[in-house]
């Protein structure tokens, strides 16, 4: 059965982009073990020459004319919903490099 | 008491001019300030918009529409212009997010005359089967106060049980129409994956997700459906087949309907009332003509760890867009980038939504994708060839909604796996993307000696993809020869 140390969570949690305080760290430790032992089960079942399900009405290739929306939504009322300084239209966020 | 009357009811009263449209709306807002404070199903009220909608349709006449004038709710996932949606997680409730626009489905409603109320209470993201996970806090059950409403949709499901709304909208990628509707006694319907446009709903699994209601009855749910149901260009997912005019279905008549029961569906620990009440309702359609085969659906077992693959794989890949830079949450002086990242997300998830999306991670991540999510769609596979097959035996199959009636609030605090099983009997009908709906067929005594009614048992029939109309006949002629879906809460 998989189990997942407190030092793989971080790192987990590092490439989400989250972050587990060391009070935390045990609990999800433990209840992510707890889901990766409980989906382990699926390991039991013969799927030998079983093609995957990615879209289960069999819909595939949906295209439409490549025009623009007759409802357009203003681009100040989307930037209307960040938090983020905008300047020139464009939202300002946090340096990459620091 | 013109909130306790059902959609038809009302817009009958409305034409005849027996009532307005206003005073319809000021019921709902009297009744949900009446007993709302005691279940807490409502997160953002949009009341004086409302009755400025009302005034417009009282102006200008009801039409022939039967949702003209009929006040609902939506989950709190759906965009609503103007109207503040923030899928009850802190991520997007601090700077409360204003869509600028509508999604497809209460847009549809709009352009039919209903008018929206504001928003009900969900788990975060819809990640949870209680509404405990809600940064509001939980939803009660209107029927036993102590206890869950169900979830994710427990707000819209204790909201139309409460009759604070006419109906409401819901989705459900895991159970979540089903089995709260389920636990408050009421209707619900998950459709089959496409019936129902996803536009501007927000996502938790993009390939499971679907848009349903929930409503008094079961005439109501056709009358919701049929007016939200069907292609929409803004989701390529959505099909081509065309919606029928559900209510013509309805007609009573089950003579001949064939019914499977899968065995794999009583399982051991089953509450006794639960499979009785179950048992009891296959009887109710069998007198009304209708015949019964036990079937077998051998996956089963695996539908639930099937969906706890997939749904936080897709979870991981959603939940990328809270990055506090378009909406929601943010942070003050960040070292850089990447720390404003980490520290959005991190303050904004709840630890549901952190563990699918770290389960979600770890399932994707290099090494074992073919493990997990590969085998995980192979399986799915697999459930959905039982059902196939299955359907080529019988029209419509019968089930449980809940191995239980509602549990306790608290009941499953720190055990996501036991949350997880509340979905045993749900996630096959997911996995297949197959409609399914949830009746109230009785109400089990020994788990609440405080209520007088009982807690409500839910009756689920599923049907093959786009066979929506089956199975709303069958529980239509189920609920014409019963009582129990006339039955509503004492709320103190």
């Amino acid at each position: 059965m998989t189990h997942l140390s407190p030092a793989q969570v971080r790192h987990i949690a590092k490439l989400a982009r989250l972050e587990i305080s060391d009070d935390e760290i045990e609990t999800y430790a433990k209840n992510l073990t707890a889901i990766l032992g409980y989906i382990d089960q699926l390991q039991e079942v013969d799927t030998s020459g079983v093609e995957p399900t990615a879209q289960v009405t069999g819909a595939a290739n949906m295209l439409r004319s490549d025009a623009l929306c007759s409802e357009k939504i203003a681009p100040e009322s989307l930037l209307g919903c960040s938090a983020l300084p905008i300047i020139d239209d464009q939202i300002e966020t946090p340096s990459a490099h620091g | 008491m013109l909130h306790t009357l059902t959609i038809t009811q009302a817009h009958e009263k409305l034409k005849k001019k027996e009532i307005s449209a206003q005073e319809l709306v000021r019921a709902c807002i009297k009744r949900t300030e009446e007993v709302d404070k005691s279940l807490n199903a409502i997160v953002h009220r949009s009341f004086d918009r409302a009755l400025e909608e009302a005034k417009k349709i009282d102006d200008q006449g009801v039409s022939d529409h039967p949702l003209s004038a009929i006040p609902y709710f939506a989950k709190d996932v759906y965009c609503e212009e103007g109207v503040a949606t923030t899928a009850c997680s802190n991520i997007l409730r601090e700077k409360n997010y204003i869509p600028p626009f509508d999604s497809t489905t209460t847009k549809r409603l709009k352009a039919a005359g209903a008018i929206s109320l504001g928003k009900t209470n969900t788990d975060e993201f819809t990640m949870g089967a209680s509404t405990e996970t809600s940064c509001y806090g939980v939803t009660k059950n209107p029927w036993d106060t102590s206890r869950v409403a169900g979830g994710s949709s427990g707000g819209s499901a204790a909201a139309v049980a409460a009759d604070e709304g006419f109906f409401a909208l819901a989705t459900d990628t895991g159970g979540s129409i089903r089995q709260p509707a389920g636990y408050c006694g009421v209707a619900g319907i998950r459709t089959t994956y496409g019936r129902t446009s996803r536009y501007g709903v927000m996502s938790m699994a993009s390939s499971l997700d679907t848009i349903g209601p929930i409503c008094k009855n079961v005439e109501d749910l056709a009358i919701v459906l049929e007016t939200i149901a069907g292609k929409d260009p803004m989701d390529g997912t959505t099909g081509d087949e065309p919606v029928p005019n559900y209510r013509s279905m309805l007609t009573k008549d089950v003579k001949g309907l064939k019914i499977g029961i899968p065995k794999e569906y009583f399982i051991d620990g089953m509450n006794a009332e639960v499979e009785g009440a179950v048992r009891e309702a296959a009887k109710v359609l069998q007198s009304l003509g209708a015949t019964m085969q036990e079937i077998s659906l051998p996956h089963t077992k695996y539908a639930t760890p099937c969906y706890y693959v997939l749904c936080p794989c897709e979870v991981s890949s959603n939940m990328a867009r809270y990055d506090g830079v378009r909406y929601g949450h943010t942070v003050k002086d960040p070292a850089d980038l990447l720390d404003y990242y980490v520290r959005v997300r991190s303050e904004g998830f709840g630890p549901e939504v952190k563990r699918r999306i770290m389960i979600g991670t770890y399932a994707l991540s290099a090494g074992y994708f073919d493990a997990y999510y590969r085998q995980a769609q192979k399986v799915r596979t697999l459930i959905k060839q039982d059902f196939t097959e299955a359907f080529t035996k019988v029209d419509v199959i019968l089930s449980p909604v809940s191995p239980t009636p509602a549990f306790k609030v608290g009941a499953h605090e720190n055990d996501p796996i036991a949350m997880y099983l509340e979905d045993v009997f749900l996630d096959g009908q997911v996995m297949a993307g197959i409609p399914a709906l949830s009746v109230n067929c009785g109400f089990s005594k020994s788990v609440t000696p405080s209520s007088v009614e009982g807690l409500p048992i839910g009756l689920q029939l599923m049907g093959p993809q786009w066979g929506e109309g089956v199975i709303l006949r069958a529980a239509y002629a189920y609920e014409q020869a019963t009582v129990w879906h006339t039955k509503r809460p004492a709320i103190a």
